[in-house]
């Protein structure tokens, strides 16, 4: 035990030395916290907007007037011919090309339907398909009032038919904005990268220097070497979690509605499989370089793409979402947004704490055992 | 008393065999040298007996510990520094002290009492917090060595402790190991630097992994030296050189320096007949000639010259 503490000390003394550690640790995930926050933002406001109105009259000027006052639309160019069109859509100014038939007004006069061309430009799908909604919803509502103006005007008073209305309400994010989803899946992100990125860096720098061949002399056994490597980190990123939690309150106003202290004991359980991973990785690598590709590319990305960090799970093939189930940081990522965000608890979450003790304790136990071995 | 015993120690990467069934005693209290050139399998055969290596095949008791089925107790009763400086850069002289220290056990008194000994040897006195990475070359060897042998272990490897460091700081560093061996601790040290190894009691030679000669410095020059060695100075030395390779009468002929060093044999009667040839026949002008006592660096070029030949036929 003594032996452990002693070399828990050294690598604080070191942490203390090396100010770009320091950064990483403290500075890194406010930085990170902040980008994410503010600039992955999917949600869909201003749609640069471009009319080509054949009709120009009080009924067509109405109909784009309710694109301009809904907020998501910015109607910035009027144009005369359909080529015009196409090359702003082209060009890129415009996401969407509004064409109103020259029949406009005097259609809807005569209580016909009209048909009217919305083109979108569809290479982000996403943007493309949450703005067509918008286009359905804004057409569907000037219809309704037109309506209910005909009716007005032949003195109907009542509803000839009944309807049928959704109330819709987001929980958790009322607003639906990006943000309050992807902040708090910057905690799993960040505690992963200083759990399994800096300390395999940290083990493999020794071997790099020659300093670890002087240890393996020692009495130090592999297991106290271990423990003395990986305390110090798991407490760093203990560290990082509470900057990240208040940042997160300070910054964004988001607020765990759940206990902090079942995150910070997810936490303790998701980092067996990270600190395992890291310890893996410096069993592997040589050098400090193999061992950060091999961290960054082999086991961070693709646990970042599977984990639901930013691409959903269930859009993904069936194949795919059966990978994710190995993923831990898919079940830390529903755990950190489901205790932020739902004031979700153990009888919620206790599958996906069990899914990560398990996969916790085998890559734990495995890198251990490996890391042993090595250094026998 | 046999400090370290090696027997038929062995160790193969793969089909590549670095150290080929050596044996050989290092007494308690010696200074004994290891000596090969690169690539020789030195290094391999210190990590053997430290516990950084396993024995493909063979043992080696090392303090009385065997290195293959105790290598835990082994290591608490040796000291090693490898070729490489390995202290922690970014750490303090004391930090650095303090860790060894600590993982060794010492604690209270006995750490005060080694700490102060250390910073003694090293002269680094009153410049306990200077990071480890600021200090001269020299000094940073002296760190090293006090801090590998800070829990006065009987024996202590020294891989190459003094290659890249200047010849004061060389000598400095060695007036140290002789005070250790004074101590009773055994020394086993591997050296480039052959006037180094005048240095040791005991010397062992090893080639591609095999041991080729073993002994004192005396011992190895009058056993494998029986020929007269001269020094002859003389003009045009690379074509003196040339002729002198082909007569009867010499063994063996190099350049050191400006001058040829050559062995005769038995044919050889006097220095006359050195002249005759590159004066007489070749009209090279011969300056001096001159007996000399031969050095270990002339012992080993012979040793592995001879090696080296009996294993390419």
């Amino acid at each position: 035990m003594r032996t452990i503490l002693h070399i828990i000390r050294k690598e604080f003394l070191q942490f203390k030395r090396d100010p770009k550690m320091f950064g990483i640790v403290l500075i890194a995930p406010v930085f990170q916290l902040i980008f994410l926050g503010y600039a992955v933002n999917l949600d869909v406001e201003n749609v640069p907007t471009v009319v080509f109105d054949q009709d120009r009259s009080q009924v067509s000027r109405e109909y784009i007037e309710s694109y301009t006052s809904s907020g998501y639309f910015n109607v910035y160019n009027h144009v005369n011919n359909y080529d015009h069109l196409q090359t702003e859509i082209e060009n890129g100014n415009a996401i969407l090309g509004l064409v109103i038939p020259t029949d406009f007004e005097k259609r809807i006069g005569r209580n016909e339907t009209v048909k009217l061309q919305a083109i979108f430009d569809g290479s982000d799908g996403n943007k493309g398909s949450i703005s067509a909604g918008y286009v359905a919803s804004i057409t569907n509502k000037f219809a309704q009032e037109i309506n209910l103006d005909f009716r007005d005007r032949m003195g109907i008073k009542f509803n000839p038919v009944g309807s049928i209305e959704a109330e819709v309400r987001a929980w958790y994010n009322p607003t639906l904005k990006t943000r309050v989803f992807m902040v708090p899946g910057v905690v799993g992100l960040l505690l992963s990268i200083i759990t399994l990125v800096l300390t395999s860096l940290a083990i493999v720098k020794e071997k790099e220097i020659g300093t670890l061949e002087q240890i393996i002399v020692t009495p130090i056994k592999p297991f106290q070497l271990m423990m003395g490597k990986l305390v110090p980190f798991a407490i760093m990123g203990f560290a990082t979690v509470t900057i990240v939690f208040t940042a997160m309150g300070a910054i964004f106003g988001i607020i765990p509605r759940g206990s902090i202290l079942f995150l910070f004991f997810s936490s303790f359980i998701y980092i067996l499989s990270t600190l395992g991973l890291g310890l893996l990785i410096s069993t592997i690598s040589k050098t400090q370089q193999q061992a950060m590709m091999l961290a960054m590319f082999m086991v961070m990305m693709p646990m970042v793409f599977f984990s639901g960090f930013s691409f959903p799970i269930e859009n993904m093939p069936q194949a795919l979402q059966w990978v994710t189930y190995i993923v831990p940081l898919r079940y830390f990522m529903t755990i950190v947004r489901a205790v932020i965000l739902k004031g979700a608890g153990f009888a919620e979450l206790w599958m996906e704490l069990s899914a990560l003790l398990f996969i916790g304790v085998l890559i734990f136990a495995l890198s251990a055992q490996r890391f042993n071995k090595r250094l026998d | 008393m046999n400090s370290i015993e090696i027997n038929n120690l062995t160790k193969k990467f793969g089909s590549f065999t670095s150290v080929d069934s050596i044996s050989f005693n290092v007494k308690q209290g010696e200074i004994f040298g290891f000596l090969g050139a690169n690539g020789a399998g030195k290094t391999t055969t210190i990590k053997m007996l430290c516990g950084i290596l396993a024995p493909t095949s063979g043992d080696a008791t090392v303090g009385g510990y065997s290195i293959a089925k105790e290598p835990n107790k082994v290591k608490l009763n040796i000291g090693y520094m490898s070729q490489r400086f390995s202290l922690y850069n970014d750490l303090s002289v004391e930090e650095n002290i303090n860790f060894f220290g600590g993982v060794y056990g010492l604690d209270g008194k006995d750490l005060e009492d080694r700490k102060e000994w250390v910073l003694k040897i090293a002269n680094l006195r009153g410049k306990e917090g200077l990071l480890t990475e600021s200090l001269p070359g020299g000094i940073k060897q002296r760190l090293a060595l006090g801090t590998a042998v800070i829990h006065k272990p009987k024996i202590v490897f020294l891989d190459e402790p003094t290659s890249g460091v200047d010849p004061i700081s060389r000598r400095n560093f060695w007036d140290l190991i002789h005070h250790l061996a004074d101590e009773g601790t055994t020394v086993f040290v591997t050296t480039h630097y052959l006037e180094e190894a005048e240095f040791c009691n005991n010397i062992i030679l090893i080639n591609a992994g095999k041991l080729i000669a073993e002994g004192s410095s005396k011992e190895l020059k009058s056993k494998h030296l029986k020929n007269k060695m001269y020094e002859v100075e003389c003009e045009r030395v690379v074509d003196a050189l040339e002729i002198l390779e082909k007569q009867p009468y010499i063994d063996e002929s190099s350049i050191f320096g400006n001058n040829i060093q050559i062995s005769v044999n038995s044919l050889y009667e006097s220095t006359k007949q050195i002249e005759e040839t590159l004066t007489g026949q070749h009209s090279i002008e011969v300056k001096r000639i001159e007996e000399i006592i031969p050095t270990l660096e002339n012992v080993f070029i012979h040793l592995l010259e001879k090696h080296n030949n009996g294993s390419a036929n």
